[in-house]
């Protein structure tokens, strides 16, 4: 598994891919807190960061697929799986590997935002008026966000040998389980009766949940099983070629 | 007993691709899977690799099962696939040292350098996969399948698409390789079966036809030899008839003839005698052995 985490990250930052992620996240991200007139801290008067837990899901959204696509649909496309999956290590440690590597990369794409909150902290008055524990809790939300589309675009990339076809397969299903639950709960058939059910299928219910800064074990959990319940269906893909 | 594979039967759908196959491979051979494309060999070993499961039959690798014992036995094959897959954008070293990591070798600097001197890339360690040439990408794969040292090398078409001077330098690779380990290689080059190989199996349509040495193969294949003769001036064609256990005379034009014998008899001394003695002028006088290419014919005709 360090094995295939260490390729993985190497190939990130002696590549494009690393600096673009980075540097394309940080980027949308700067101008969206401090420069657009309509979501900027410096026009909103508030000292908070909500704006950055806000979009950073809708940015995810296209910019972890992208990092994910290739893990194996390239690896399909080139052949080169073929010796990966018959060298002396399970499944589960290939795939657990790659998911790793493009997660530690988002993190590193995440870091640099403490300057955002160091920032604020300062701007508040009196200097330090803001919910630390609130931001505390949404990055860890953030984190299992980050971690949940991780898990559904390695997915993807396994289907396919297409990088594109992974993308935009990736994409789609992040949206739907982050927010489809939500719209579809708002349906008149449901209102009223399973919509707080159908809700909590979604990421959506979670994040804001554990973004309060009140990390409840059932957010936890199912953040966990979901980033499982990907990882397992990756492997088993993987496996396809069994059946 | 390096490699046992016993009945091992492998469907695609409703298509039989392996069926019923059964050998053995031993340590210090070198082994040559011939068949026409599409006969089955690859697929033989891609299943004795673990990349695919079969459908019927056992495969046992340095002893170990390969479905019950996968790691065990995967950690004692060395696997060149076909068309030998790459990552083109690692280095070469880097590619070496990821493939160490895989394995698990705990001092891969020494064992990478071995290897990179081995296969002759020492002037291109530096270099990007996807810069090499063919024959040097080759010497990559080759250099991934034997870093761990492992008892079994499956090499699936090791010299397709090479120059000739690489093909001499691969062949020579893979000889020296199989003096100390076991090596099985598919090929449709006959050629090389016979300058690499101490061993033939011919698959065709997914059924073994034949599995012996090259040698045998020939004598077993061949049952009669044919020797050619040609006299300057007409001859009495039943003085050659006459010859102990000639089995067929045919005229190959002016004056030329084949003529058939079994293979353990040698017929030309009698020819020249029969020559000298009816004071014929001989002027050409040969006797043919089958090629590997006609046993191949024949058996997957």
């Amino acid at each position: 598994m360090r094995a295939i985490f260490f390729k993985e990250i190497n190939s990130f930052f002696s590549s494009l891919i690393g600096y673009m992620v980075v540097g394309v996240f940080l980027l949308l991200m700067g101008l969206l807190l401090w420069v657009f007139p309509d979501y900027s801290i410096l026009d909103g008067n508030y000292a908070n960061l909500d704006t950055l837990f806000s979009v950073a899901p809708v940015v995810f959204m296209f910019l972890i697929p992208a990092v994910t696509m290739r893990t194996f649909a390239e690896e399909k496309q080139s052949g080169t799986i073929e010796l990966l999956v018959t060298r002396p290590i399970t499944d589960w440690q290939i795939v657990g590997g790659k998911f790793l590597a493009c997660l530690v990369l988002v993190i590193i794409a995440l870091l640099p935002t403490a300057v955002y909150y160091i920032t604020v902290y300062q701007l508040g008055d009196p200097v330090g008026n803001l919910d630390s524990g609130g931001i505390m809790g949404s990055y860890i939300g953030l984190l299992f966000l980050a971690g949940a589309f991780v898990a559904i675009g390695v997915f993807a990339s396994s289907l396919t040998n297409n990088q594109i076809v992974a993308f935009v397969l990736a994409t789609f299903l992040c949206y739907f389980v982050y927010l489809a639950f939500d719209l579809l709960s708002r349906l008149p058939v449901f209102v009223g009766k399973s919509d707080d059910l159908i809700q909590s299928f979604g990421i959506a219910y979670h994040y804001t949940s554990i973004s309060r800064g009140v990390l409840d074990t059932r957010d936890v959990v199912y953040f966990i099983s979901l980033i499982l319940v990907f990882l397992a269906a990756t492997v088993l893909s993987l496996g396809r070629r069994k059946w | 007993m390096s490699v046992k594979v016993q009945h091992l039967v492998k469907n695609y759908d409703a298509q039989r691709a392996v069926d019923d196959v059964s050998f053995e491979a031993h340590k210090g051979e070198v082994l040559g899977f011939l068949g026409p494309n599409g006969a089955g060999k690859t697929t033989t070993m891609k299943i004795i690799t673990g990349y695919l499961p079969q459908n019927g039959g056992t495969v046992e690798v340095c002893g170990y099962d390969i479905a019950e014992k996968a790691m065990q036995a995967r950690a004692c094959v060395g696997y060149l696939p076909e068309h030998n897959p790459l990552y083109k954008d690692m280095y070469v070293r880097e590619y070496l040292f990821f493939t160490a990591g895989l394995h698990g070798i705990s001092k891969p600097r020494k064992r990478v350098e071995e290897m990179i001197e081995r296969t002759g890339l020492q002037s291109h360690r530096q270099k990007q996969i996807g810069e090499l040439s063919k024959g040097y990408r080759q010497r990559v794969g080759l250099a991934q399948a034997m870093l761990h040292d492992p008892q079994v090398l499956i090499l699936d078409e090791p010299t397709s698409g090479l120059d000739p001077n690489q093909i001499v330098e691969i062949r020579q690779l893979i000889k020296d390789l199989g003096r100390e380990k076991t090596v099985i290689l598919s090929t449709h080059i006959l050629g090389e079966v016979e300058a690499v190989c101490d061993r033939a199996i011919i698959i065709n349509k997914g059924k073994l036809v034949a599995n012996a040495s090259i040698e045998d193969l020939k004598q077993q294949f061949s049952g009669q030899s044919l020797v050619t003769v040609g006299f300057t001036d007409a001859i009495d064609v039943s003085k050659l008839e006459s010859i102990p256990d000639v089995q067929q005379v045919k005229a190959l034009g002016k004056n030329r003839w084949q003529i058939a014998a079994p293979t353990h008899r040698d017929i030309r001394e009698e020819l020249f005698a029969l020559a000298v003695a009816s004071r014929y002028t001989l002027i050409e006088l040969h006797k043919e052995t089958f090629s590997v290419e006609d046993i191949f014919q024949q058996l997957t005709k």
